[in-house]
């Protein structure tokens, strides 16, 4: 089974703390850490487990800058067999449509039996697995928390659904799936085999080489743009308990007893 | 503007969803003058029920009926809506497990603008759409312009909007199967099996008075156990955020949210739990919440009536050791 796995780089969000910049234009970039976004690490590994059991190979594409390398190069050392880049200065900017057509231009340009996506990222928009599913005309499952592979022809899928629920579906090949964090238990990649993976070549496709003209995608192509960013003014939001841990201790512990937090 | 909106209806043994009037009252911040049609798909009598619920709180509504459509999935409604929709219409749809489903697929087929997870409209100026969405789980809040004047699909997501109550529609149900269906059922590549419901665990969170919650700030699970013993001081049941299923610490059935159990004890003890959305949208009943996290900007000391800003780690030993104290005294 031939799998692509689309992932992203963004910001840790267990290691940083968001702030808007001073113009309130983008987020507040100095000293971020980024990472591969946490959806997609579950991806990864359910193709990889995927793979192990049926055979082939699994794939990961990340649409970025040459930074995005070290995503797709993380990645890789979790086991996934190559990594692809698709970069260029026409894709900056891109909103959800222009990343799903730039995966759609790849996508055709080989076989895949199966793509899975994260089911998010870091904007929370959950958008690109399903228009990448509708550009190409392949099925689409969202939330997926199980895969069993039936034959090469068909998949058992699982989604998570409201309270605790799983709706079950049959699926025919080729599909796009968006994965749900829990799916499985995504493996630890050490120092040691980001290493063994340093030297392998990442291929780079432009614009050019997916037969992409530039205006379709990137800010020139995309119909939703950022204006700013903000932090809302929010009602009276929480009283925070102020003053030494004991004092804060003794404080809570007298709002516990009048709530009846305490019996 | 004139753009038609149209807004899906999810429901569930011939009820409507509470989202359905939450869709109203965006549709009314959306453009105010705009006639709002509802869109149903479903069989038979619960369909009917469902209309007759919803048809005075719109303008009309739209259904779609077949046996086939008893239990509505994403893939197989999809091109049903791509055959009733009109150009250039405005759809709104519950940004749920159905909505992540449905909708980019859906924005990419009827070719208009895809607008996920808007929690506010703040109006539309020459064919563009402003609106609110959060990032980065809620810390951050962007407004995004998104040109929609060849139409649009926009996720709202629940609860942002509060339910529009008042009956203004004049109960118009438009039977649209026949157009819809006209060429038949997409079935084909996707097919329903069935639901597998939620396992019940060893406690019901969903019937606890005090729930000690625990999320990704407490690091690692040799931990968990500091949770546990606060539980016990406070004789209240053990509860969390996702993180700590995906990890495996705790059952599935421990954890509030959208995708978990939707709770209303009296007393809710946030401990690293950053408060996304969808685990907020499992707290119900207004229980008086005590949020303790690193971040002073977590989203969850929004809706926490008290907050400590520390780590949870140095906290919540003191406190259980405290408790006892006062306990035995």
């Amino acid at each position: 089974m031939e799998i692509l796995v689309c992932v992203k780089r963004v910001p840790d969000p267990s290691e940083n703390e968001i702030e808007v910049n001073k113009d309130g234009t983008d987020i507040e970039g100095d000293d971020l850490v980024y990472s591969v976004n946490e959806w997609d690490n579950y991806a990864v590994e359910e193709a990889i487990r995927i793979r192990d059991k049926v055979g082939g190979s699994v794939t990961v594409v990340s649409v970025g800058d040459e930074e995005a390398e070290e995503v797709v190069r993380r990645e890789m050392a979790m086991g996934a067999d190559k990594g692809i880049l698709l970069s260029d200065d026409a894709f900056e900017g891109s909103d959800g449509k222009g990343i799903a057509s730039i995966l759609t231009a790849q996508v055709k340009k080989e076989n895949y039996d199966l793509i899975l996506t994260g089911a998010l990222a870091d904007d929370g928009a959950a958008q690109v697995g399903g228009m990448l599913a509708a550009m190409l005309d392949w099925p689409f499952a969202s939330l997926v928390n199980f895969i069993e592979i039936l034959d090469d022809k068909k998949i058992k899928v699982g989604r998570e659904i409201a309270g605790g629920n799983q709706e079950m579906y049959e699926m025919d090949l080729p599909c796009v799936l968006s994965i749900q964090t829990g799916i499985n238990e995504p493996r630890y990649v050490s120092i040691r085999g980001i290493r063994k993976v340093a030297s392998l070549e990442i291929p780079v496709h432009t614009a050019g080489d997916l037969g992409i003209s530039p205006e379709s995608v990137g800010e020139a192509g995309a119909n939703t743009k950022c204006l700013d960013y903000f932090v809302p003014e929010l009602g009276d939001g929480a009283r925070i308990l102020e003053g030494s841990t004991d004092e804060i201790i003794d404080n809570l512990i007298e709002l516990l007893k009048a709530k009846g937090g305490i019996k | 503007m004139g753009q038609q909106v149209f807004a899906y209806i999810i429901h569930k043994d011939g009820v409507a969803d509470d989202t359905a009037l939450e869709l109203i009252a965006a549709a009314g911040k959306l453009d105010t003058d705009a006639s709002v049609t509802a869109v149903i798909a479903g069989a038979g009598s619960e369909l009917d029920s469902v209309c007759n619920e919803v048809a005075s709180f719109f303008d009309e509504v739209w259904k779609i009926d077949n046996p086939a459509l008893a239990y509505v999935t994403a893939e197989v409604l999809r091109p049903l809506l791509v055959r009733i929709l009109p150009k250039h219409g405005i759809v709104l749809v519950p940004h749920d497990h159905f909505g992540m489903d449905l909708a980019p697929g859906l924005s990419i087929k009827i070719n208009a603008a895809y607008l996920p997870d808007v929690v506010d409209f703040e109006g539309i100026d020459n064919g563009k759409l402003k609106a609110v969405r959060e990032e980065y789980t809620g810390q951050v809040s962007t407004h995004v312009l998104s040109d929609i004047s060849q139409g649009a699909v926009i996720t709202v997501r629940p609860g942002s909007f509060k339910a529009d109550e008042r009956k203004s529609g004049d109960g118009l149900v438009i039977d649209k199967t026949a157009q819809a269906i006209e060429s038949g059922l997409l079935v084909g590549a996707h097919r329903f099996l069935e639901i597998i419901e939620a396992q019940v665990g060893e406690v019901d969170i969903t019937k606890s008075d005090i729930l000690v919650s625990v999320g990704r700030g407490i690091e690692d699970q040799d931990n968990m156990e500091m949770i546990f013993e606060l539980a016990e001081a406070m004789a209240g049941d053990v509860s969390c955020s996702r993180p700590i299923v995906d990890a495996k610490w705790l059952e599935k059935s421990r954890q509030v949210g959208t995708s978990g159990q939707t709770v209303k004890p009296k007393v809710y003890m946030a401990l690293g739990i950053s408060g996304a959305f969808q685990h907020v949208g499992g707290l119900k009943g207004s229980p008086f919440v005590i949020a303790i996290n690193k971040n002073p900007r977590a989203p969850i000391f929004q809706v926490a009536d008290v907050g400590i800003v520390g780590d949870i780690l140095d906290f919540i030993p003191e406190l259980t050791e405290r408790i006892n104290e006062l306990k035995s005294a």
